[in-house]
């Protein structure tokens, strides 16, 4: 035991040697990982799912986007957002069917379905992994694994043997099937239930078969078929859907449609390696750049290059105007570019901020705790690096998000809700007393736009400048928007029949209630700022606080009068936004299911959105647009709110960045200069070491006066001399 | 004393079941099954179809303690209660609501947990101890209340001040240490000096006062006057016969804390990147996790439990009068 304990002081001393010896005490890597071609990024949250049939949160599609390739991807640069084949020969070809499965035009009569014939490009490759691994027989070697293979696994990885095989249609087909698998989770299930033929069918038939099936078992979907997927061969599949939905494009290329081999499915269905939280939602397998080698959600996720992936380069177009054209400097490199990504947890704001401007960290968010300390504001509102991150040689990229927050009335509301000239008058009124300007400047440090109607800049509908003011909220003056006068808001409150916030009929004052996840202490201000904002117009707004849980009970009941709500795009077209606003997604109407929380219902509304949701992005199309926008922002269901604007801070050796936010798998495009990054950490972490010295010498006198005091103490006499005569 | 520890260990099995009721109880009354499956499946495209198959899979459509569907007295073991108590009873802690193995996961997390907690609560006694012993050694004197003022400072900071500050200051400024991160094995050991120092020396306040007024008390025994009388040493009096003797009322608020070292410290954790048992039942609770939760706080009761008979038989060992009976 004594042995035990000397040998740990000793080794522990050993490694704290070891250490002192490099240049960087403070380091958390080592001086390999730090001259390697490796990018060192922080996760905050750790990811839930990384199965691609069910993960659906930003920080899971930052992992799984590496990893797994759907049909198709957004090219890096272009703007606005553009789709390009990713494991496709070509973009998907689009035919028209009767019926019968005859061509047709989409103009006929007798139109029923459209056909997205995929051709997969020959020779893609899987990522090496043991459950491709055949024996001498051609069975797959690890498809029962003993209890002697199980011991000790921490990761598929750590088995002996990995291969590979290419990528095939069926594989495609295979990921729809298990999206169509009820017990999968997906979360788009019931949306393609509604597109994709005989996916419904084919899903409540499988979701029944797969109860009633050994949840221990290997539940395997190739002898199953969907009406409407059909694998003509090993290249090409072909979708059928119920007539058109141009939409679908964007749904490919998301993870939901990544490839799936039937293999891993078999290999993860092992018992034993589920015991050991070894899945496809652990370590999902693909054609992607990157491999997940490493997943501790809680401490660590290492992505390793794929050894056998695809012929993919960096892109030499798409740079617009206002890009720098360094971004074309690596145009015609072969992709990835970088060897190794080390994502490491930090829950915490403050050692993630500090190790990134120690070099520890490649790039960076901006929290409101660091914001000042990376960015001065302008008198313009115009966002610059302080000198300190010059210094640095740090860089920033800033980019308006396709997001929108929304203060939403409800519209079955007695008192906000409402359709007729009066009710429109009452939510303008407010609309234009709360100051979304003010609110970004006073709670985002400018890092937001404010909000003209519900589709943000970037998507198709958006309009700049003046031809994209919303006339009831602001008016275009000297070249830019500006908010009307809240003498104009108090005349609209009085035409609502409001005079100074007070009822017109009763005299009673307007009492409106605003309900929010506001529980904690920084909501306060947040709170305090939204009640003065409606206190301009007399009118007194009650917060009800309350928890999330019981938050989106009473706005899916429409028990809800005034809320804040947000919505993040998952594919760039206007659909995708103004389907919040589409009566038939009435959240009441439709028992909680539907999306538009704010139960907005307006008919020309309605007739316009089905027009616009089938279109391309014609002129046409933007002038329908223009006129539902018109309609909108006069029955004013919103507030429109804010776009925010994402900042994020990289050093110098971090190349290629520009954001995208639409695109997840964006790492293959970054490059790293490991040397520089090295050099950089040397300088910026050298040891101070004389504090030692000092805290050495200090401890040594006390020890020295306490003994001697200790003496003195000891040598004292009790009874002094004389007494003792 | 076997029977003693027997007898204890049955009459912990109310206490669990009650702690299990309790869990159960107030965690459904602020969540619903249906919010749990909405926290779990994502809130962006939920349907009802989705909600019923997440609840049906994990048992949350069962009625929680009574079923009135059920005959006789299955009404009340066809219970969502019932079922996943007696799990809990066979430590079987099953799959977390988003699927992991909660075994797996804790024997996982407690080592990182263990290796932070250990060395703090070793190195934090004995340094307490003897800082105490040495403050009473000088008692009455200038150092005994620079040292008490001292002490109370301590106490009155924040925890969280002195983990940032701790950071700005060792690993920021004076490049000392990481400021956070974590790694197993002797690599490791660079990653643990500053939280342990500061869980240190953030413990050197409460428990330098509470030990010197424990030793105080005893400074004044008869026992301490025959030692004195005897000629040995004030060091040797307080090391060899004060110490031995005031370890009792120490014992009772330190071992019943030892097994609850699994259970790691949370803020610790979450600013030094420690991937330990820390934040594991805060996350499940904000994740909406009754699986995590529930076996998190049975595990923490059972820790206790023992903590407590530990207490007790450590008594016998540091005082041979006491008999357990």
């Amino acid at each position: 035991m004594l042995f035990e304990g000397a040998r740990f002081v000793l080794l522990s001393l050993t490694a704290l040697a070891l250490t002192a010896c490099s240049d960087q005490w403070n380091t958390p890597y080592t001086a390999q990982q730090v001259a390697s071609n490796t990018l060192f990024s922080a996760f905050s949250a750790p990811p839930k799912h990384l199965d691609p049939v069910r993960s659906y949160s930003s920080n899971e599609w930052a992992i799984n986007a590496q990893v797994l390739e759907p049909p198709l991807q957004y090219h890096y640069l272009k703007r606005p957002y553009t789709l390009e084949p990713l494991t496709l020969s070509q973009m998907p070809e689009v035919r028209y069917l009767n019926q019968q499965g005859e061509p047709v035009l989409v103009t006929d009569a007798d139109f029923a379905y459209s056909e997205v014939v995929l051709k997969i490009k020959p020779g893609i490759q899987y990522q090496p992994h043991p459950a491709f691994v055949k024996d001498e027989q051609g069975d797959l070697r690890y498809a029962t694994l003993s209890a002697k293979d199980l011991s000790g696994l921490k990761s598929p990885f750590d088995l002996k043997d990995q291969s590979s095989r290419e990528l095939v249609a069926a594989d495609y087909a295979y990921a729809i099937k298990r999206m169509a698998v009820r017990q999968n989770h997906s979360p788009i299930l019931d949306s393609m239930n509604e597109h994709i033929v005989g996916l419904k069918a084919f899903s409540e038939q499988i979701s029944e078969l797969r109860s009633k099936a050994d949840n221990h078992e290997f539940f395997d979907l190739r002898s199953y078929e969907i009406k409407g997927v059909k694998v003509v061969n090993d290249h090409e599949l072909r979708i059928r859907l119920h007539g058109i939905y141009p939409q679908f494009m964007y749904w490919l290329s998301m993870n939901f449609f990544a490839p799936v081999p039937w293999e891993v499915m078999q290999f993860y269905a092992q018992p034993g390696l589920v015991d050991l939280n070894i899945s496809f939602d652990t370590f999902p397998v693909g054609t992607g750049p990157y491999r997940l080698v490493e997943n501790n959600p809680n401490r660590r996720m290492r992505l390793q290059k794929h050894p056998l992936y695809q012929e993919q380069y960096y892109p030499n177009d798409g740079l617009a105007e206002n890009m720098p054209y360094s971004l074309l400097e690596d145009a015609g490199k072969r992709l990835p570019m970088i060897d190794e990504v080390v994502y490491t947890l930090e829950k915490e704001s403050v050692p993630y901020w500090n190790k990134f401007l120690q070099g520890y960290y490649d790039a960076s968010g901006l929290s409101s705790d660091s914001f000042d300390q990376a960015v001065q504001v302008s008198v313009n509102g115009d966002l610059d690096l302080t000198g300190e991150m010059k210094a640095k040689g740090i860089q920033m990229r800033s980019s308006v998000q396709p997001t929108i927050f929304y203060l939403a009335f409800n519209m079955l509301d007695e008192v906000v809700g409402g359709y007729d000239e009066k009710a429109q008058k009452l939510r303008q009124a407010i609309s234009i007393a709360v100051n979304y300007e003010e609110f970004i400047s006073i709670f985002m440090n400018e890092r937001g736009l404010a909000a003209q109607g519900p589709i943000p800049p970037g998507i198709f509908g958006h309009v700049d400048g003046e031809a994209g003011v919303n006339p009831y909220v602001h008016d275009w003056h000297e070249g830019e928007a500006r908010r009307k006068s809240l003498e104009t808001a108090r005349q609209l409150l009085a035409e609502a029949g409001y005079p100074e916030g007070r009822n017109q009929e009763t005299g009673r004052p307007l009492q409106l209630n605003y309900d929010a996840v506001a529980t904690g202490p920084d909501d306060r201000s947040r709170m305090d700022w939204m009640r003065k904002q409606f206190e301009q117009l007399g009118i007194e707004l009650m917060i009800r606080s309350t928890d999330y849980n019981r938050f989106q009970d009473k706005v899916r009941k429409g028990d809800a009068q005034i809320f804040f709500w947000g919505w993040n795009a998952d594919y760039p077209d206007p659909e995708n936004f103004l389907f919040l606003l589409y009566g038939p997604n009435s959240s009441v109407a439709t028992n909680g299911a539907g999306i538009n929380s704010s139960n907005y219902a307006n008919p020309e509304f309605d007739r316009l959105f089905e027009q616009i949701r089938t279109m391309e992005n014609t002129p046409e199309r933007m002038a329908k647009l223009q006129e539902m926008l018109s309609i909108a922002r006069q029955d004013a269901p919103w507030i429109w709110g804010l776009h925010p604007r994402s900042l994020s801070l990289y050093h110098s050796w971090y190349k290629n960045v520009w954001p995208n936010s639409l695109a997840n798998n964006t790492i293959k495009y970054l490059a790293i200069d490991a040397q520089q990054r090295a050099q950089k950490q040397a300088q910026w972490n050298q040891p101070i070491v004389w504090p030692l010295w000092l805290t050495g010498i200090a401890t040594l006198l006390l020890i020295i006066w306490a003994f001697w005091a200790y003496r003195q103490r000891q040598q004292q006499r009790v009874i002094t001399g004389d007494n003792a005569s | 004393m076997m029977a003693y520890i027997a007898r204890r260990l049955f009459y912990a099995i109310p206490i669990l079941i009650g702690v299990n009721l309790i869990t159960f109880v107030l965690f459904f009354m602020v969540n619903s099954p249906d919010d749990m499956a909405r926290a779990q499946l994502g809130a962006k495209q939920t349907t009802p179809a989705m909600i019923e198959t997440w609840k049906a899979e994990r048992g949350y459509d069962k009625p929680l303690f009574f079923n009135n569907e059920a005959p006789g007295l299955v009404k009340f073991s066809d219970t969502l209660f019932v079922e996943e108590s007696l799990k809990l009873f066979v430590f079987d802690f099953g799959r977390s609501d988003s699927g992991r193995d909660i075994g797996a996961d804790f024997l996982e997390r407690m080592w990182p947990s263990l290796q932070i907690a250990l060395p703090t609560f070793a190195i934090g006694l004995i340094t307490t101890i003897t800082l105490a012993l040495l403050i009473v050694l000088f008692r009455g004197t200038a150092l005994d209340t620079s040292a008490m003022v001292i002490a109370v400072m301590i106490m009155s900071i924040s925890g969280l001040f002195y983990i940032i500050a701790g950071q700005v200051l060792f690993s920021k400024i004076l490049h000392w240490v990481p400021i956070s991160g974590y790694e197993s094995g002797w690599v490791g050991v660079k990653f643990v000096i500053l939280p342990v120092l500061i869980g240190v020396f953030a413990g050197l306040g409460a428990g330098t006062r509470w030990y010197r007024s424990i030793f105080l008390e005893e400074i004044n025994r008869d026992y301490v006057r025959t030692a004195r009388a005897k000629g040995l040493s004030e060091i040797k009096v307080l090391f060899k016969h004060v110490l031995p003797n005031g370890m009792l009322p120490i014992l009772t608020g330190v071992v019943v804390v030892i097994p609850s070292l699994f259970m790691g410290s949370l803020i610790m954790e979450s600013f030094f990147g420690i991937p330990g048992l820390g934040s594991y039942t805060i996350d499940a609770i904000n994740a909406q996790d009754f699986a995590i939760v529930k076996a998190m706080v049975f595990f923490g009761a059972v820790l206790y439990i023992i903590g407590l008979i530990l207490t007790d038989i450590s008594y016998t060992i540091f005082d041979p009068r006491v008999r357990l009976s």
